[in-house]
């Protein structure tokens, strides 16, 4: 599903965020990429949907090679890969349903079939009740929730957090992590990024452990 | 209902969401200025047109020339082959016609005998208009020679350049046009920058983002040229007005004419076409700035 081999990254200024990453990650596998901050898991992350490009070697996601992807193949690859970030980019001038609705809004989805979906997916992380609020009024673990809706709305094969449970309170994380774990048991490959290794040894799947830019 | 239509109706709503009135009533106020100008020209080369293909010339005797004068003179006038048409206007029909005019009674009737001398009016080619008026005015019993094309000339001429001031005015505001719509959706691509991001990182293509932008540029030049047009039919409302007592007054049934349906369709076009590609410029130049980090 998603393999790396000798990934390196080093941005305009020379900082050299990664250097030589390989692994693989089968479809359908649940992993977790921990490290401390400024190891390079952010950047890791943003190079399997093309939001940065390898400085060199090869990341290959579902057969593609993302590096040498053509700038208006982007956007196809971006629909298979539902995307949650630390701070989950919502937008504050609709509903929590129209946030949701969005990665439809370009599918080619009918509208009935694209509600049905949408509200499928905030079935799932518990939201159904609060389609008609606005993102603002909901709580820091609804709002995370609700950014797990919006990625997982378009049935993607691979959903990739970024510190998804970063500034949650116990409860409000393991309910997100429930959230992930129920996705990937039917079939969703998971990769998620996070400094609390107590959670994940809870939970088991692969752990990848990034150290200044390499895997431990 | 088809995906890309479904797309498109999304982005023209999304479009109209935007639309200011405030841009539109820019927009229009500058083009009623080249538009205006147009309109009022064209009435006017209308009627210089109009004037400057009589080739006519008006010859008048002296006013105490007797009948038997001017029948020698008709003669004299028959004679030259440069004349292709004549006709006499005797000094009676004449104060008949004067007569006809609304308040003309009395000031005749005041002066107590009739003041017009009788009159020739002579049709001939253009070429030889000039010299013809100058060999009338030296025959015997002709008292003045007046040549109504010269006015018409000179006022086609003024016509012609003011055309072309327009042209050049018009320039100058379609390039203001796509500049005010360049700028407009620069500040609205900065606006939804967040919404954009967004889009970009869930998987929408270029083309989806830049739409309702395109949309918008589009509308907005449509709805500057609606407003265009209204201008130029509320001033030409007033202006005709006043007008049509002061063309009464000589007579005349004159009346600025507004512009005709395929000239108004073309403005409103044109500047739909110049907002679209303000958009398309301001577009291209900004959306790529906005990428996810």
């Amino acid at each position: 599903m998603v393999s790396f081999s000798a990934v390196a990254k080093r941005y305009p200024g020379g900082q050299e965020a990664l250097k030589s990453v390989s692994f693989a990650l089968r479809a359908g596998e649940l992993a977790f990429l921990t490290g401390r901050s400024g190891a390079g898991k952010s950047t890791l992350l943003k190079l399997i949907p093309a939001i940065e490009r390898p400085t060199s070697g090869s990341v290959i996601v579902n057969g593609q090679n993302v590096g040498a992807l053509r700038r208006d193949a982007i956007p196809y690859l971006r629909r298979n890969i539902g995307l949650v970030f630390q701070d989950q980019k919502l937008l504050y001038d609709r509903s929590v349903f129209d946030n949701v609705m969005l990665p439809l809004a370009f599918s080619g989805q009918p509208p009935r079939e694209a509600a049905r979906r949408v509200r499928a997916a905030l079935d799932k992380v518990g939201l159904l009740s609060r389609e008609r609020s606005n993102p603002i009024q909901l709580s820091g673990g609804e709002q995370q929730r609700l950014a797990i809706a919006r990625a997982v709305v378009n049935r993607p094969g691979l959903l990739i957090a970024d510190e998804p449970t970063a500034n949650l309170d116990a409860e409000s994380a393991e309910r997100i992590l429930e959230i992930f774990i129920a996705f990937n048991q039917v079939g969703v490959t998971v990769l998620i990024a996070t400094h609390d290794a107590a959670l994940v040894e809870r939970h088991g799947g692969t752990l990848l452990r990034l150290e200044a830019g390499r895997l431990a | 209902m088809s995906a890309w239509l479904r797309h498109h109706r999304q982005a023209v709503v999304s479009a109209l969401k935007r639309l200011g009135l405030l841009n539109a009533v820019v927009i229009g106020v500058a083009l009623s200025l080249p538009a205006g100008g147009y309109t009022l020209l064209e009435s006017l080369r209308g009627v210089a047109g109009r004037l400057a293909l009589d080739t006519q010339l008006s010859v008048f005797l002296h006013p105490e020339a007797k009948r038997a004068d001017a029948e020698a003179l008709g003669k004299l006038l028959r004679a030259d082959r440069r004349i292709a048409r004549l006709r006499f206007v005797p000094r009676d029909e004449a104060l008949k016609d004067l007569a006809a005019v609304q308040g003309m009674p009395e000031v005749i009737e005041a002066l107590g005998r009739n003041p017009l001398p009788d009159a020739f009016v002579v049709t001939s080619d253009p070429q030889s208009l000039e010299a013809l008026a100058a060999d009338l005015g030296k025959l015997a019993g002709v008292a003045h020679v007046q040549a109504d094309a010269a006015w018409a000339r000179r006022l086609a001429a003024f016509a012609s350049i003011g055309r072309l001031a327009l042209w050049l005015l018009s320039a100058l505001l379609g390039f203001g046009l796509v500049a005010v719509t360049f700028n407009t959706i620069r500040l609205q691509i900065l606006t939804q920058r967040e919404e954009i991001e967004v889009a970009k990182l869930i998987g929408a293509t270029d083309g989806f983002i830049r739409r309702p932008f395109y949309y918008l540029g589009l509308l907005q030049g449509l709805a500057g040229g609606a407003v265009a047009l209204a201008i130029v039919a509320l001033g030409l409302w007033l202006l005709n007005h006043q007008v049509d007592e002061l063309a009464r007054s000589y007579g005349s049934r004159f009346r600025f004419a507004y512009l005709p349906a395929g000239d108004a369709l073309a403005v409103v076009l044109f500047a739909g076409l110049l907002g679209w590609l303000g958009a398309q410029l301001s577009v291209s130049r900004h959306l790529r700035e906005i990428e996810p980090r």
